[in-house]
């Protein structure tokens, strides 16, 4: 536990030394849903509608942007090494960096939820459930993300690799994630559809910190 | 089971046994191709309600069941090289993963264009497309991580591992895809088939089946072959180089 609480620390630590560039990935999430109705066009009916899953599919590409610092920056300087050493198992520190992950690009879309809601021209009445969708399932992105991170770990760019071969194993968080708010704004029973999105993170903390490990294995020999 | 493996992990053994078979594998790919086409051009009916075009379904269906039984073998494969460290495992999947995809690629083209005249559109969101599609994005993640890595076993492993986490994935993936199709209740379409196959229909459906998958078995041998020819070339070299200049070796 003191080995978990360590890696978030200096990992929270390691983020905030680069604010910029979370603050970007921040600041793209916000973006991202401003120019959706430059596009689409202002029509409230058609942004309404499609909001619930536009602000996941936003969250879940904001959330691949910053990848690339999980595991390249220490694998770079060697950090990795001593982590490995010192952490009772790879699957701990595969847990606890998908936790940091979390931390700063999984909880700070939760918090604007409301933002996107409102920028959409969604019902407030779905405000709460988008927010609780994302905190429920943007953990299972973070640790699935971790496990992309550490397949490219010794890549220099490895970033958009890390995406492109994430993003596909994502497809049941989004299409839960987004049933969930559409449900429930269309005042449907929507229990089934959070339950869903919280096993998918059950397993995904179940099964991240095996393929962190194996992956972590593979490409660090 | 895994003393056969292991009889296999040696590559000369395996051309040994696998070379004098590529010729019968070959013929079995041309007669049953031959004859499914034959059957399916010329010795079927044509659909009573779709004419001619359903005649597409023999590469159509084909196509997509080795797609998807290639991805199953490129899992398999993967398995055996991360439990056995079997080392021809990691060749053949890294083989395999290329005509999976170009298979996949045949599956979708030639459904779009049965499509287009079907549907009235070369696309629909429908819940079977969209899981190929998946498929296809899993492929080419696979071959995108082989060769992301400077050195060619790292890139080997991660894929590797990268194959089994879809693996294990690919089920729930469906199991969703299946979900969202439902909820989004899509445009009515004019779905292929009643509840069973006619016999004159099946039999070239059958004999294209085999024949596709014996190209796909003629294919993957062939491209295990090449890299194996490869790899020999390579050690060669840095064999020779080790001679010529033994300071660096």
């Amino acid at each position: 536990m003191t080995f978990v609480r360590a890696v978030v620390e200096r990992d929270l630590k390691l983020y905030m030394r680069g604010v910029v560039d979370l603050i970007g990935v921040w600041m793209f999430f916000g973006i991202a849903i401003a120019m959706l109705p430059l596009s689409i066009g202002p029509d409230p009916d058609i942004l309404s509608r499609i909001a619930p899953g536009a602000a996941w599919a936003i969250a879940l590409l904001a959330s691949m942007l910053s990848l690339e610092r999980v595991f390249a920056p220490d694998q770079l300087d060697g950090s990795l090494d001593l982590l490995l050493l010192h952490a009772p198992s790879a699957h701990v520190l595969v847990l606890a960096k998908g936790f940091a992950h979390w931390l700063v690009t999984g909880l700070p879309f939760v918090v604007l939820a409301p933002v996107a809601a409102i920028a959409l021209g969604m019902e407030l009445r779905g405000v709460l459930p988008l927010a609780g969708a994302l905190l429920i399932g943007t953990p299972a992105l973070s640790l699935i993300g971790t496990v992309g991170a550490a397949l490219t770990a010794p890549l220099r760019r490895g970033g958009i690799l890390a995406a492109l071969i994430v993003l596909p194993q994502t497809i049941p968080v989004l299409i839960f994630g987004t049933a969930a708010v559409s449900e429930t704004l269309m005042g449907r029973d929507s229990s089934a559809y959070f339950s869903v999105l919280g096993a998918f993170t059950l397993a995904a903390l179940a099964l991240a910190p095996y393929a962190g490990n194996a992956a972590l294995r593979a490409v660090r020999s | 089971m895994a003393k056969a493996l292991h009889r296999l992990a040696n590559p000369a053994r395996f051309l040994r046994i696998a070379s004098p078979l590529l010729p019968w594998i070959a013929a079995g790919a041309a007669v049953c191709g031959g004859l499914g086409l034959w059957f399916g051009l010329v010795g079927s009916p044509p659909d009573y309600q779709q004419g001619d075009a359903a005649r597409i379904m023999y590469v159509h269906v084909p196509a997509a069941w080795n797609a998807l039984a290639g991805y199953a073998g490129l899992a398999v494969a993967s398995a055996i090289a991360l439990v056995w460290r079997h080392p021809l495992a990691l060749v053949a999947a890294r083989c395999i993963a290329p005509i999976g995809a170009c298979f996949t690629v045949i599956a979708i083209a030639t459904g779009s264009i049965w499509g287009h005249p079907m549907w009235g559109t070369w696309w629909v969101w429908d819940a079977r497309l969209t899981s190929v599609v998946v498929l296809l994005f899993l492929y080419l993640g696979y071959i995108a991580l082989l060769h992301a890595f400077d050195e060619q076993e790292t890139g080997e492993r991660a894929a590797t591992v990268l194959a089994l986490i879809g693996a294990v994935n690919l089920p729930v993936i469906k199991f969703s895809v299946d979900w969202w199709n439902t909820l989004h209740q899509p445009a009515s379409i004019l779905r292929f088939g009643g509840p069973s196959i006619d016999p004159a229909m099946l039999l070239p459906l059958m004999l294209m089946a085999g024949g596709f998958t014996l190209l796909f078995a003629y294919l993957v041998i062939i491209r295990m072959q090449t890299e194996l020819a490869r790899r020999r070339v390579m050690a060669l070299r840095r064999a020779a180089l080790a001679v010529s200049q033994p300071g660096d070796a």
